[in-house]
């Protein structure tokens, strides 16, 4: 039997930590729980591949790990409290990650925040999305 | 007989406690926050609250994806403040208050609430973000707190009739406490942000506005938003606003309206406070 789709699935650019997604994301999860401690954030740094390992990754998660792609994280199971502290350890705040998955630069972030944000006019749904990009 | 006698409600965003933690305070972008802010210290200091019942929401911080509570009441003697991979925040070690967190366990527990009781927690932004903004930066606290643990990071977060409903046990629980204490809820988290995906950096300041009137003037208009429609409307994360309805709920149905401060933005976040007192207080 199909799962029936989510009343969310529509939100665009957004994915909805929920328990499919924890089930999927559990190992990222607690890797990234782990670097609330200032050694393990050291020994992270000191061999980010090694540390890994116990955390019995998917090679996907792996390298959305390793390569910092902070989106890819999320969808396959991660959740940004979670992965902010990988943020964290590598010296980043919570809006410099915000303004990485965006795609915009760090100062187009600022000032859209500070211009009033990102507004909800044509992203609240997918489809809305689809008719920008043509 | 221990009483509440007003519900706070402002967000708690980590880079607020951030900017005052670097004494960042003074610097225009902060100064527009932190501003509004300057009257709800004074009439802290006046109402003098002996206890304050904090909802708040943990960040990955003292539950991890192991286990995650609904509700979890804190009724430890104190509560530390966590590092969250920044390094702890320079604040004071937060009180409890054992005695009354126990009695409201045990009353909402058997009024079907089925709450988890935390006898050790550390506390992170959520809940310390709050406390800095209405009290400064003090050497100590100064009231006992009570935490009150909202999953809103697993989807899904209660519902929001349901916190309104818990606010309204926890009331009769206090009221039914034998000593004379002043209570006050606080209300804690959003309001509209999205910190997660392209969409980060959703504000919706039409919502909040109307999110604050509701709660100064019809609960039961708030109580009745579903959670797609907070994370369609206000972001991902704006659903946190549902904790704002556990203490609104403690409140009378009808009640003044002290104070409001809303304010765009706090780095991802939108900035929105209220103060309300009972009628009869």
């Amino acid at each position: 039997m199909e799962k029936p789709k989510k009343e969310y699935d529509d939100i665009p650019g957004t994915t909805i930590f929920d328990a499919d997604q924890s089930r999927k994301g559990y190992g990222i999860n607690m890797f990234c729980m782990s670097l609330l401690k200032a050694e393990n954030r050291a020994a992270f740094k000191a061999n980010e591949v090694e540390y890994l390992k116990p955390y019995k990754l998917t090679p996907e998660q792996t390298e959305s790990v390793l390569k910092r792609q902070w989106i890819r994280m999320l969808e396959l199971g991660g959740n940004i409290y979670f992965t902010s502290k990988l943020g964290a350890t590598d010296g980043l705040s919570f809006q410099q990650v915000a303004a990485m998955m965006t795609g915009a630069t760090q100062q187009e972030y600022a000032d859209m925040m500070l211009a009033g944000g990102r507004s909800v006019e044509g992203n609240r749904r997918k489809s809305e999305w689809e008719h920008k990009n043509g | 007989m221990a009483k509440i006698v007003a519900g706070v409600f402002t967000s708690h965003v980590p880079a607020i406690g951030a900017a005052l933690d670097n004494g960042k305070t003074a610097e225009p972008y902060w100064q527009r926050v932190f501003g509004g802010y300057e009257k709800s210290k004074e009439w802290i200091a006046k109402v003098k609250p002996d206890v304050c019942i904090v909802v708040f929401n943990d960040h990955a911080t003292a539950f991890s994806v192991d286990i995650v509570p609904t509700f979890a009441l804190g009724c430890a003697e104190e509560f530390i403040p966590a590092d969250e991979g920044w390094g702890p925040r320079p604040v004071p070690v937060v009180k409890g208050h054992p005695e009354l967190a126990a009695h409201i366990a045990q009353s909402v527990i058997l009024d079907e609430f089925d709450l988890t009781i935390v006898n050790k927690m550390e506390v992170d932004h959520g809940l310390t973000v709050p406390l800095s903004l209405m009290f400064g930066q003090p050497d100590e606290w100064p009231c006992k707190i009570i935490p009150l643990a909202v999953n809103v990071v697993l989807f899904p977060p209660p519902t929001g009739n349901r916190c309104y409903n818990l606010g309204k046990a926890i009331r009769k629980a206090v009221e039914s406490y034998p000593e004379d204490l002043r209570v006050a809820i606080f209300g804690t988290g959003g309001m509209s942000h999205q910190i997660s995906g392209q969409r980060a950096g959703l504000i919706n300041s039409e919502f909040d506005k109307a999110f604050l009137d509701a709660l100064a003037t019809d609960p039961g208009k708030a109580v009745g938003i579903k959670h797609v429609e907070y994370m369609r409307e206000a972001g991902a994360e704006g659903i946190e606003m549902v904790m704002w309805l556990v203490a609104r709920g403690a409140l009378d149905e009808e009640v003044n309206e002290v104070y409001r401060f809303y304010t765009v933005p706090a780095s991802n976040t939108a900035v929105g406070h209220l103060i309300l007192e009972n009628k009869v207080a």
